[in-house]
């Protein structure tokens, strides 16, 4: 939210900052429909992080292998490289089928629901603006 | 030891009942340390009550009596356990052990593909993305962990929420959530009284993930929205029959999220610590009777063999006159003195 703070700290925790961006910058690309330029990256990124910063992160990934670009006007538009991602969901699929049991060391974002579970959250969720998911906002605006 | 080796299995129910809702009312971070460190002892005090019960049975038997050098008889006057409890003890002693370390290979192994898995996904990101619609996202322990995320939940979530997602998955990371995972798993296979601990534990692992992704982000709605719409998404792609009554972790969390962060109780802590502290105390005030009844009895064989020396050991011709009381003294210390009496 408060985008001068958060760009603070990122530069004061150094390397791990780094990595956070990263993930960031990889999360948004792979939100997004097509490919995106630095700037608009940027755009979807929460926070207010300096146009540099953004590139320089984009060339890391695409060092990395993560990432694909293609000349746009004077720069780069970049998109994820879908065969890496699939050779990681190829990895995954017998880690998660692998029963319960072999998933009680993974540390999942959410738990399956119950049909109560569903009608309570969207109870919840109603009460905070426009929370329901048929009503999605533009990624990266409040 | 009539009363003090019961209290840590008292204690031990006393906080499979009243620690989970407790905890999940605390501060999650204060929360998740204090039950770890309360199904670390009384995990301990529960296989160390069962394991002096089940020794004043197995001390009895006259084989093992004679190899410690103790006098059956006078451990079972003095002995206040039942046989029957000492024999149930042992049993459930041995079946515990026995599943403490089928559990403790299977989390050893998971842990260890986890780790592999970490080190060959592609990349050498933080975050890995898998190409797949279905909405997934998941923390893989590893050195470093690696957060995992489907293309079809980044797609489901705005930017601050796709912020939140991964903060939530980095604290499961940076604060070494799998390790508390494992204490409360493995403390659960050793006694199955702590099996409410192990599921509050982990309940209250997502909550200090989600308390942390909202100091990160700097906004609690948007957390919650985050975690709540992460979860309506996976449920639309996959309902998984056999879950349809579980217990309502997601709305739980969201509702603590939409309000204030929780209040620092000290109180409740104070007393988890004065009874894990009373665990501690009667085992060992246990454990020293038991020793000191032992004790005892070695000195009741002595006592025998003072006073008939020829019936007690019948054998020995070397024996030297009389070993009495003085020599018996150091018997227990000394086992070329004590082999005599045989």
């Amino acid at each position: 939210m408060t985008g001068q703070g958060e760009e603070e700290a990122h530069e004061a925790s150094g390397r791990r900052a780094r990595g956070q961006l990263e993930s960031d910058v990889l999360a948004a690309l792979w939100a997004a429909d097509g490919p995106r330029t630095a700037r608009e990256v940027r755009e979807q990124l929460p926070g207010d992080l300096a146009y540099t910063t953004v590139l320089t992160i984009l060339s890391r990934l695409h060092d990395k292998g993560m990432l694909v670009r293609h000349r746009e006007g004077r720069g780069y538009a970049y998109e994820p490289a879908r065969d890496e991602a699939s050779h990681t969901a190829q990895r995954m699929h017998s880690l998660l089928t692998g029963g319960s049991d072999r998933q009680a060391v993974l540390a999942r974002f959410v738990s399956e629901l119950s049909e109560q579970d569903e009608h309570l959250l969207h109870q919840l969720l109603s009460g905070h603006d426009d929370a329901l998911p048929e009503s999605r906002r533009p990624p990266g605006r409040r | 030891m009539l009363i003090s080796v019961y209290i840590p299995f008292f204690v031990t129910a006393a906080l499979a009942v009243l620690a989970p809702p407790v905890a999940r009312r605390l501060p999650p971070r204060p929360a998740a340390l204090a039950l770890a460190c309360a199904a670390l002892v009384t995990a301990a005090g529960w296989a160390g009550s069962l394991a002096l019960l089940a020794f004043t049975g197995v001390a009895q038997i006259p084989e093992i009596a004679e190899e410690g050098r103790w006098s059956v008889s006078a451990l079972r006057s003095h002995d206040p356990v039942y046989a029957v409890v000492a024999a149930v003890s042992t049993l459930v002693l041995v079946v515990c052990v026995a599943s403490l370390g089928v559990a403790a290979v299977r989390q050893g192994r998971h842990l260890l593909r986890a780790r592999r898995e970490c080190a060959e996904l592609p990349g050498h990101t933080e975050l890995a993305v898998l190409d797949d619609d279905v909405p997934l996202a998941f923390a893989l322990p590893g050195a470093p962990g690696r957060i995992v995320v489907s293309r079809g939940m980044l797609r489901r979530l705005s930017g601050t929420e796709r912020e939140a997602l991964l903060a939530h998955e980095r604290a499961h990371l940076r604060r070494r959530h799998h390790v508390f995972q494992s204490v409360w798993r493995l403390t659960a296979a050793l006694n199955p009284l702590l099996r409410p601990v192990a599921v509050a534990g982990n309940f209250v692992l997502e909550r200090w993930a989600d308390e942390e992704a909202a100091e990160r982000v700097g906004d609690r709605t948007v957390v919650a929205r985050a975690v709540g719409r992460a979860a309506l998404a996976s449920a639309d792609a996959s309902r998984p029959a056999a879950l349809a009554a579980t217990g309502g972790v997601v709305p739980e969390r969201v509702r603590a999220l939409l309000a204030p962060p929780p209040a620092r109780r000290s109180l409740p802590l104070l007393a988890g610590g004065l009874l894990l502290a009373l665990c501690c105390a009667s085992l060992a005030n246990a454990a020293s009777d038991s020793d000191r009844m032992l004790d005892s009895a070695q000195w009741a064989l002595c006592g025998t063999h003072a006073d008939t020396p020829a019936a007690a050991a019948p054998t020995v011709h070397d024996d030297p006159p009389g070993p009495g009381p003085d020599g018996c003294r150091a018997a227990p210390d000394r086992p070329e003195h004590g082999e005599r009496h045989f």
